[in-house]
């Protein structure tokens, strides 16, 4: 059942044997450092492509080497088994694929894990961050060794217990069974299995030939609290006294209050205990939410001007003109160049930012979805004036990130509130702030040109230009400690994270990819995978541009410049699958892309359909434009732990792609975007999705898993670009496609959030 | 302050609040009931959708004092004793589906779901492509392909 690739592992490093620790404690708790030592690359290898030598993700997994901390495996006299996850769980599945590892090693059914959130653990320094698709890449072998090592002592307990020799027992569905059949419960075992003193231990891991929970489809272990309205999201939380709280923000982009006529009126409105001044805007504590509404739809601010004074589309495009970086001479060779421009984008996530906070004079409680909570510890401290130490951070399930979630604006606001009033706050950002102040994805242009000779492509130069990325969540301080050990020379985070997110995947003789930013006046952040939509979106068009004056089919002309057999397998899968080539009506197109990052690699194909009737279909309050009909994904992780889980990303990524390819943008205007909530930011919709659909997870070729949670984002968006060039025959160079059109009556700025409807009776349905 | 009754999930439920507080922060912040969602709070991405007399609505977009003492109100935790079950067939078609990822929009998904089924039972049909389109909940996470699969089969079992 084993590859040939995974025997061969086990030959080369004789047996996969890692260490781990039995700690003392009254029940069996096993523990392994987070991140094993990993052999070190070698800096030295010549290679011109830096992603092939280490890529993100060696970087986040590396960083964590000289001070990760352990992570534990409990197991519990009611036969559950426990385990704290340092990371946060914002849809990506990655409480289910954790507790398959531990089933996996332990044999109990999945139902008899259970996996929680872990506060922000400062002696994780580095290794408490999600980010970059490196959860389970960073924690599939630690969690697995914890695990094993609780096997081993739960066995040598039973042996004792059914007096019998290890190797005549078994484990199956939380029970050790001897070989007359007795057997015990695992949750029996918990304390006689408990250790008095903390142990070193050596254990095995079990090849992936043996594994039956690990690659198997399993359904989310929280899958039922969510479809109940049990799951527990940070504003559904009872902490007592925590009164709903809003902001009354800015008209322009980080503006700030100059003076406020009327806080002593407002401050009598029905329901509300406080308003107050803070650095982001005015504060509105009240009984409800709608209160709030009201109360800051009645506040007489004077506003001093923000951040992008004055800024539109426009002007930050001549911005990112300014600052482009040259392409060089131009080859004596035929060229095919492109310039591509991409607007900004809404990262916000169906819950909207937000924190419960409960700040005392010498210490603080927070409660948040946060997937840099260390970092968010150590800004909440120095912001009231504690000890880190005093700074509780509890991590709750988020509802969505997208990258959202790797700032805490909310909970730092809601600390600065609650230190300021004296009482506890449950603060939520209105949609329309988290939508206009919200943290969006920059905008940028890519310019690429790439010349030709025969059938060879001499060269690729790609100039990628944007507005700054801020990546302050921590993701940026591990690269920048890592950055003096990497062969990149003396340039800037942003910089460094662009070279390692981004292969150089094709054959393309003599090849850069550079990225310069400018203007840090707009509140940006990491957008799920980042970089990698625009950059291959952009990288993938001009392939089909190539394909077309070598006169060769887009698939075919890929085919042959892909630079390994992993990357044409999955390649070839999508177009197999996906019937590329199929005859299809006028206005109608295929399009192919590929995109490899997070150890990853993967294919999509779309079918498009941009006929008038199509394009014109009517829709209330949404828009249409071409569809989508069809999309083929093929994907190959490496290992996947949760193929179901994986097939949940993929869909979740080209519906974003979707998104980012035809229908959804800011629109910049005066300092403001214009985008005020979901009825004039055009996420994907049902109207939108594509009625077929089929994603493939390649067999495993890899005994590691590589990163998933954002990885389809890429292939989607560049094959949805390519299928529309090919239907209405013109390169599109400005995403999304429908960007120079506004499709909705811009909402007012001040006030700045709009009141609630109250006919919504008359829609019952 | 002005007194309101209304059902809530079978029981008689009276809130002690003004008149134009929208149903939506009556159930969550004073009642405690947070099933349903905020996503918008002006009636567009559809995540607090709960049922009114069995049709659904979006209680961000309803006052209090439009309720009648008669009136039953249904959000997502009194699903399943619609049916008198432990689970809606509806829940259970997006368990066999696995369609929930974050979940933040699920709820309201699935009282939107429901609703629908309903409404097409009326009219004499089964569910169409159209219909499917029509379904105007916003899943950020995207689960939208799997959401229809799952109305569905959840038809098939209503
Ligand atoms: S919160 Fe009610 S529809 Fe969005
Ligand atoms: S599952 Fe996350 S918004 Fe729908």
């Amino acid at each position: 059942m084993t590859g040939s690739n995974g025997d061969g592992l086990d030959e080369a490093i004789g047996r996969r044997r890692f260490l781990g620790y039995v700690l003392a404690a009254p029940t069996l708790v096993a523990a392994a450092e987070l991140v094993p030592p990993a052999p070190a690359a070698d800096a030295q290898l010549p290679s011109p492509e830096l992603t092939e030598l280490l890529d993100l993700n060696d970087v986040m997994t590396a960083a964590a080497l000289p001070t990760s901390g352990l992570i534990s495996v409990e197991v519990n006299p009611d036969g559950t088994v426990s385990f704290a996850l340092p990371r946060v769980e914002v849809g990506q599945g990655i409480t289910t694929s954790t507790a398959m590892l531990i089933a996996e090693e332990l044999a109990v059914p999945l139902e008899r894990v259970r996996v929680t959130l872990a506060d922000a653990r400062p002696e994780l320094v580095f290794n408490q961050l999600t980010g970059g698709s490196n959860t389970t890449i960073a924690t599939y072998t630690p969690i697995r060794v914890a695990a094993a090592i609780a096997r081993l002592r739960l066995l040598a307990a039973a042996a004792a217990e059914l007096g019998s020799a290890v190797t005549d027992l078994t484990m199956k569905a939380g029970m050790i069974i001897d070989r007359s059949g007795g057997g015990i419960d695992i949750g029996a075992l918990a304390e006689k299995a408990a250790s008095t003193e903390t142990r070193r231990v050596s254990v095995e891991l079990a090849p992936r030939g043996n594994f039956t929970v690990i690659g198997k489809a399993h359904n989310r272990i929280d899958a039922l609290d969510a479809v109940t309205g049990r799951k527990k999201f940070t504003m559904d939380l009872d902490i007592p006294d925590a009164k709903p709280t809003m902001v009354c923000r800015p008209p322009t982009i980080n503006g700030t209050v100059g003076s406020v006529a009327n806080l002593a009126e407002v401050r009598s409105m029905p329901g509300v205990t406080d308003v107050v001044v803070i650095s982001t805007g005015v504060v509105v504590r009240a009984g409800t939410f709608g209160q709030c509404v009201d109360a800051i739809r009645a506040l007489k601010v004077a506003w001093r001007p923000g951040t992008a004074e004055g800024k539109s589309d426009e002007s930050v495009l001549r911005e990112l003109e300014a600052a482009e970086l040259p392409l060089g001479l131009r080859p004596p060779a035929p060229v095919v160049e492109g310039k591509f421009t991409f607007y900004f984008r809404s990262n916000s996530a169906l819950e909207p930012n937000c924190a419960v906070a409960d700040v005392g004079a010498d210490r603080a409680e927070i409660w948040s979805a946060l997937k840099s909570p260390i970092v968010a510890q150590r800004a909440i401290a120095a912001k009231l004036g504690l000890p880190p130490g005093r700074v509780i951070v509890h991590v709750t399930e988020g509802g969505g990130s997208f990258g959202r979630k790797l700032f805490f604006d909310a909970a730092l606001e809601a600390a600065e509130v609650s230190q300021k009033i004296g009482k506890p706050v449950k603060l939520m950002w209105h949609r329309a702030d988290d939508s206009r102040q919200g943290r969006t994805h920059p905008m940028a242009t890519s310019r690429v040109r790439a010349a030709y000779v025969g059938g060879t492509v001499l060269s690729y130069k790609q100039r990628h230009t944007s507005v700054s990325t801020d990546l302050g969540h921590g993701l940026g301080e591990i690269i920048t400690a890592m950055a003096a050990r990497l062969p990149v020379g003396d340039i800037g985070f942003s910089q460094t994270f662009f070279h390692l997110s981004q292969a150089m995947s094709y054959r393309f003789g003599a090849s850069s990819q550079l990225l310069s930013e400018t203007d840090r006046g707009f509140n940006t952040g990491s957008m799920r995978n980042v970089y990698s939509p625009d950059v291959t979106c952009a990288r993938e068009l001009i392939v089909d541009q190539l394909a077309a004056r070598m006169g060769k089919d887009p698939y075919r002309f890929r085919h042959d410049f892909l630079r390994d057999d992993r990357s044409r397998a999955v390649l070839a899968k999508a177009a197999e699958a996906g019937d590329w080539g199929r005859p299809m009506p006028v206005g109608t197109a295929q399009g192919i892309a590929f995109h490899a990052e997070y150890k990853a690699v993967s294919a999509a194909l779309v079918e498009i359909d941009c006929r008038p009737e199509t394009v014109n279909r009517p829709i209330r309050d949404g828009v249409t434009g071409p569809r989508v009909t069809k999309a083929v994904f093929a994907v190959d992780v490496g290992l996947a732990v949760n193929p179901r889980g994986l097939e949940a990303q993929m869909m979740g990524c080209i519906m974003d792609g979707i998104a980012l390819a035809l229908t959804s943008s800011l629109h910049l205007d005066d300092g403001y975007f214009l985008e005020a909530s979901w009825d004039n930011y055009f996420y994907t919709r049902q109207w939108n999705t594509p009625p077929e659909l089929q994603i493939i997870i390649m067999p495993s070729t890899s005994e590691e898993p590589g990163g998933a949670g954002e990885l389809g984002v890429a292939a989607s968006m560049a094959a949805v670009a390519c299928a529309y060039g090919r239907a209405t025959g013109t390169m599109p160079t400005s995403f999304p496609i429908n960007h120079g059109t506004l499709s909705f009556v811009p909402k007012p700025t001040v006030p700045p959030v709009p009141q609630s409807p109250v006919d919504g009776l008359n829609d019952a349905r | 302050m002005p007194e309101h009754t209304f059902r809530v999930n079978g029981e008689q439920v009276t809130v002690d609040v003004a008149g134009d507080v929208r149903l939506l922060w009556v159930l969550r912040d004073i009642l405690g009931i947070t099933g349903p969602k905020y996503g918008c709070g002006i009636n567009v991405c559809k995540a607090c959708t709960s049922h009114i007399n069995g049709r659904a609505v979006n209680p961000c977009a309803i006052p209090v004092k439009d309720l009648q003492p008669t009136d039953e109100v249904t959000t997502i935790e009194g699903l399943p004793a619609t049916v008198g079950e432990d689970l809606h067939p509806m829940q259970q078609a997006w368990l066999d589906h696995d369609v929930a990822q974050c979940g933040y929009c699920q709820p309201g998904q699935i009282m939107a779901a429901v609703a629908l089924v309903r409404r097409v039972a009326v009219e004499g049909r089964e569910i169409t492509d159209v219909d499917l389109d029509g379904l105007r909940n916003i899943c950020r996470c995207g689960t939208y392909f799997r959401i229809r699969e799952a109305v569905k089969a959840g038809a098939e079992h209503m």
